[in-house]
């Protein structure tokens, strides 16, 4: 999923504000931007809807790094389409964190200089173009896992913009799924790109989960109030349970000699992936990293004139009738 | 060679080669709105791509898919304007390609929605409307950006001073436009040109910019006789999958 490890905020509100803001909650009641919210649920709300906008966005760059090399004319409007598709996302992210009462430039910046995340997946880098087909089976495949349930979530524009999302995002898995079946029913040097890119996409997409949560208490606030809705080890197994029969039918082979099914609990077993490995890719140090990051500054920084111009040329305008008076 | 062939590759080139230089800019746009609304016209691009090469093929008769002439043509067969292979270069000289390129690009297709022959007509009347949304929208952004702050408007004008010598190409006709001219496929690149002359400079004057009073005028993209060293760097990589793995289906 794209909000990983998000902190829950204390909270220090009124006690029995805050006992008739739960009983809302546990009725199945939407909150809405105007409604009263205790300052933890906001916070939390803001830090867990900007790292997901700001996964989309940066998540534009891996199959961006695609586009220009797509082999067909087809295949180039598909991904060209499916990128946009993660730019408006985005968008409608970052319009539902406003209703919080932070600006889409703030969470921005707080993207540029480092002080927000964005999902772990993205630093990794796309290498054929069999990982624009296993980028959609299992990254798309693994955020709708999140999504789907996050339509029902608590805070109102969230749930909205999710159910907006979900819809073009199981396009998008299909459309992944789709390239992995060409790929592997071509020829040798695309079946060996397909299995290559199951073998690198396959834990780090393990990893988009986050670690097991059940002990943590940030999780047990989340849940409590509706912006989580599962444990991370629940839609791991649900993940791994939907995915391994699809690489199954594509003839491929997940990179875990322990995957088999579990006839008793009625799922797969499967291994972890290296944990250590993920918290490094949190703290900087996946391979992609240092460019994502480079490349997201860079076009804000050469972006600054247009935006700016853009400003001006609309403060004219607005100004024109009053002058002309 | 046919020459409706080399007619349709010209229309068809440019739109493709456009496409795939607005589509570079993907994911790195100045503005979110901007990375939505970019990848927008390189679709439309493309799509019309498709259209025309798929007809050009049939025309050629050789057994070619559109994207047989997309992927494994070499730089001396395109037939697309200078202009567009020109490289993104900063915001202002992609939107400023953009503007003349469409400006031509909109009558260009209106025209050919009269054509004598009926696929053409009918590929215009579909592209026709998407080129009308290219022209308002990347006029609107000349104008916003000539009459922005200094230094959008310094840039702008050296975009313009840059790309104007490019703008002509489109109005100099040789013997496939007299060829289609004569059976009314397509109009005299000629006629097109004081509209032309108009419109830019209208929209010029509103975005407080001066047009370059040079005519010159670049030429050799779509006859192929002599394009840019920039198109063989694009087809480098546009080309390279189909290239690299020639017996693979996508
Ligand atoms: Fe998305
Ligand atoms: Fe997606």
């Amino acid at each position: 999923m794209y909000a990983q490890m998000i902190k829950s905020e204390a909270t220090q509100d009124d006690p029995e504000k805050l006992a008739a803001f739960q009983a809302r909650i546990d009725a199945g009641d939407t909150i809405e931007p105007k409604d009263w919210m205790p300052e933890g649920y906001r916070k939390t709300l803001i830090r867990q809807i900007g790292q997901h906008a700001h996964s989309e966005i940066v998540g534009q760059l891996p199959e961006g790094n695609w586009i220009t090399r797509a082999p067909t004319l087809e295949r180039k409007t598909i991904l060209l389409a499916k990128v946009q598709d993660e730019a408006g996302h985005g968008l409608y992210l970052y319009c539902a964190a406003e209703t919080l009462g932070v600006s889409r430039d703030e969470l921005t910046e707080m993207l540029l200089d480092g002080r927000m995340k964005y999902s772990s997946i993205f630093n990794y880098p796309t290498l054929t173009w069999a990982d624009m087909g296993a980028v959609g089976w299992l990254v798309d495949g693994a955020a709708i896992m999140n999504q789907v349930p996050l339509q029902r979530t608590s805070y109102g524009p969230y749930a909205r913009a999710m159910v907006r999302i979900c819809k073009e995002e199981s396009f998008h898995q299909r459309q992944g799924f789709d390239i992995m079946m060409k790929m592997a029913n071509g020829t040798a040097a695309q079946r060996r790109m397909a299995q290559d890119a199951l073998n690198r996409f396959w834990y780090p997409s393990l990893m988009m989960f986050g670690p097991s949560d059940q002990d943590s208490v940030h999780s047990a606030q989340s849940m409590k109030w509706r912006i989580k809705m599962n444990s991370n080890d629940e839609l791991r197994q649900k993940f791994v349970d939907q995915t391994a029969p699809q690489a199954a039918f594509l003839g491929l082979t997940v990179p875990d000699p322990d995957l088999c099914w579990n006839e008793e609990k009625g799922g797969y077993d499967f291994s972890q992936p290296d944990w250590d490995e993920f918290f490094d890719v949190l703290r900087g140090n996946g391979p992609c990293n240092t460019e994502r990051l480079a490349e997201q500054n860079r076009a804000w920084d050469e972006g600054k004139w247009v935006r700016e111009g853009l400003m001006a040329h609309a403060a004219k305008k607005n100004a024109q009738p009053i002058a002309a008076e | 060679m046919d020459a409706k062939f080399e007619f349709l590759c010209r229309m068809g080139d440019s739109t493709l080669i456009l496409g795939h230089r607005i589509s570079e800019w993907c994911g790195k746009a100045p503005v979110l709105e901007e990375d939505i609304a970019l990848p927008n016209i390189a679709l439309d691009l493309i799509g019309q791509t498709q259209m025309w090469l798929a007809y050009a093929a049939e025309v050629e008769g050789a057994g070619h898919t559109a994207d047989d002439l997309a992927m494994r043509r070499d730089v001396w067969d395109f037939r697309n304007l200078l202009l567009v292979e020109r490289p993104n270069g900063d915001f202002a000289q992609t939107m400023t390609r953009q503007f003349l390129f469409d400006a031509w690009h909109l009558p260009m297709l209106q025209a050919l929605t009269t054509s004598s022959d009926k696929r053409i007509a009918e590929i215009a009347a579909k592209a026709v409307k998407e080129a009308t949304y290219h022209y308002e929208k990347s006029s609107e952004m000349v104008v916003a950006l000539g009459d922005g702050t200094e230094e959008s408007h310094a840039r702008m004008q050296s975009a313009l001073d840059l790309l104007w010598p490019f703008a002509g190409e489109a109005f100099v006709s040789d013997t496939v436009d007299h060829e289609m001219a004569a059976t009314s496929v397509a109009p005299t690149p000629e006629t097109l040109w004081d509209d032309y002359e108009a419109s830019v400079k209208d929209i010029l004057s509103r975005a407080t910019l001066t047009l370059p009073k040079a005519r010159f005028a670049h030429k050799g993209g779509k006859s192929g006789t002599m394009h840019s060293e920039h198109l063989g760097h694009l087809l480098t990589q546009m080309q390279w999958l189909q290239r690299a793995y020639p017996d693979a289906r996508w």
